[in-house]
């Protein structure tokens, strides 16, 4: 199957402490999948494994006919320097960087792209702004924005709704709705069950290893959610 | 009266070729500096002026006072020890500090050695520097290094400036980051290289960084951060070569020292993040 995300015994480490272990399963082609678990239950470091930044210490990730570029990450906030001197345009057109690489230059059709990924999310008007006067809720925007640019037939959430107001978490989610419609992949961090419950079909439980994974009616049952508290 | 002051050193032939080469430095360096500043590398740069030193000193001993043999075998030092701090910041996990002081005293230690043992260096001239040593070879040398390097950092501004801005996208969009990165860390090296015979290997990178450091406090832009950290450095050139030859000191430290200055009236006065601008912030 085309565009699907296969994972076949994956286990990831840090410094030898294994956070990640032998997890197997598939993320289908324009699934909505939220992954949920309690602290240091291994989500982020599976997103950054997906994505290839973090190589798995066991298994293996079958990204069948995606190339790099393909799979866009939302890191974490607060992992960027704010203070960097670039405005937010070009920090969203940075989400060019696929289909132009290191060399090529910047068409009408990728400047307006941005143009319109900034009024997708509600920066329009502060294409010239410096990213240093963004709120945090603004910052997120901007990466959303980036995803847009990017436009990845999949795409990883790491914690979007952090330090967001609930206005920002709307149009956001929103935006994932969209994604999700357009018959894109995304895989969301998250940890507001309740969110989860209202909008995302299909939930992996982690905590450390898979707990639960499917439907998120079931795999949100209590006993599930227990028995993540007591692994992790 | 001020204009015989400040021009009238330029009717000397050896101050119109350091000015020159001066020129050529604060057109390339600066940009490089931004970026140093912008990666948090500004310590790095240390590190790197003084273990070019060894090399120096190394191609001096092997082929006599040749400026090839002494500028490569500061390349291939400088290099050496940028890829050594490099692999000691990852390896350790982010407590460089301390490694980058053990290499560059150790470097230090070693170019300083070596030079003792060579007979006909002038230890002074090596760290500090002297106009007089801006010969047309060198000045030629300063006007290559320099040209290089800013077509270099023109080739690799966008992958460099992004890794720098954001590392984790660029290596999952499959950008290759450290292929920039070691890029640009020789860029740097070629840099404070091109520097050493006229402002000395201990201050060659004062014209990179202090225009650099400075020019954070008068544009927010990167563009305008760059523009201005060159014009510093051109005015930092300038002076510090007429404050050379009239205070007969080095034109190494004269011009740091002018660079120098202009940072502390940049922080001072500066349009963005100054003790004015604080100041003033506080009191409405």
């Amino acid at each position: 199957m085309n565009d699907s995300i296969v994972l076949s015994g994956v286990s990831c480490a840090h410094d030898g402490r294994v956070v990640l272990a032998d997890l197997s399963g598939r993320f289908a082609p324009g699934s909505l999948t939220a992954v949920v678990g309690p602290n240091g239950a291994g989500k982020s470091t599976l997103l950054r494994a997906i994505a290839g930044l973090h190589p798995p210490s066991a298994g293996r990730i079958g990204r069948a006919g995606l190339t790099a570029g393909q799979i866009a990450l939302l890191p974490q906030t607060g992992t960027l320097d704010r203070s960097f001197p670039l405005t937010c345009a070009e920090a969203v057109a940075c989400g060019a960087w696929p289909r132009l690489g290191p060399f090529r230059g910047m068409t009408r059709g990728e400047r307006s792209g941005v143009a319109a990924a900034l009024a997708a999310v509600g920066l329009d008007g502060s294409a010239c702004r410096p990213v240093g006067t963004l709120s945090a809720g603004q910052m997120q925007r901007l990466l959303f924005a980036r995803l847009i640019v990017q436009d990845a037939p999949v795409i990883l959430l790491d914690e979007p709704f952090n330090a967001v107001d609930a206005a920002t978490v709307a149009e956001l989610l929103a935006l994932v709705r969209r994604w999700h419609a357009a018959g894109r992949t995304v895989i969301a961090v998250l940890h507001d069950l309740d969110l989860v419950v209202h909008a995302f079909p299909d939930t992996l439980l982690l905590a450390r290893e898979a707990i639960a994974w499917g439907p998120t009616a079931a795999v949100l049952a209590p006993a599930n959610r227990r028995r993540a508290r007591i692994a992790a | 009266m001020t204009v015989t002051w400040l021009l009238g050193p330029f009717a000397f032939g050896f101050m119109r070729r350091a000015l020159a080469g001066c020129v050529a430095l604060s057109l390339a360096g600066p940009p490089l500096g931004v970026l140093l500043v912008l990666r948090r590398m500004a310590l790095t740069s240390d590190v790197l002026q003084h273990g070019i030193l060894p090399g120096i000193a190394a191609g001096a001993a092997l082929a006599g006072l040749s400026l090839p043999a002494m500028g490569a075998g500061g390349f291939a030092a400088g290099l050496a020890v940028a890829l050594l701090a490099g692999w000691l910041a990852r390896a350790t996990g982010g407590r460089e500090d301390a490694q980058f002081a053990g290499v560059y005293l150790i470097a230090l230690a070693t170019g300083v050695a070596i030079v003792s043992l060579t007979r006909g260096i002038d230890l002074g001239h090596l760290l500090f520097g002297s106009v007089m040593a801006v010969d047309d070879t060198t000045l030629r040398l300063m006007a290559a290094v320099a040209t290089a390097a800013l077509i270099g950092l023109a080739v690799i501004w966008r992958p460099i400036v992004l890794e720098s801005f954001d590392p984790g996208f660029l290596r999952a969009v499959g950008g290759r980051g450290g292929t920039w990165h070691l890029a640009f860390m020789a860029l740097v090296v070629l840099c404070v290289v091109g520097g050493f015979a006229a402002m000395g290997t201990l201050m060659s990178v004062g014209l990179m960084m202090l225009p650099a450091v400075a020019a954070r406090h008068w544009a927010a832009g990167l563009a305008g951060q760059v523009r201005a950290a060159v014009a510093l450095a051109l005015l930092a050139s300038w002076l510090g070569l007429v404050l050379s030859f009239d205070a007969d000191i080095p034109a190494g430290p004269a011009i740091v020292l002018v660079a120098g200055a202009l940072w502390l009236v940049s922080l001072l006065l500066g349009r963005h993040d100054s003790l004015r601008r604080r100041a003033r912030a506080r009191i409405t």
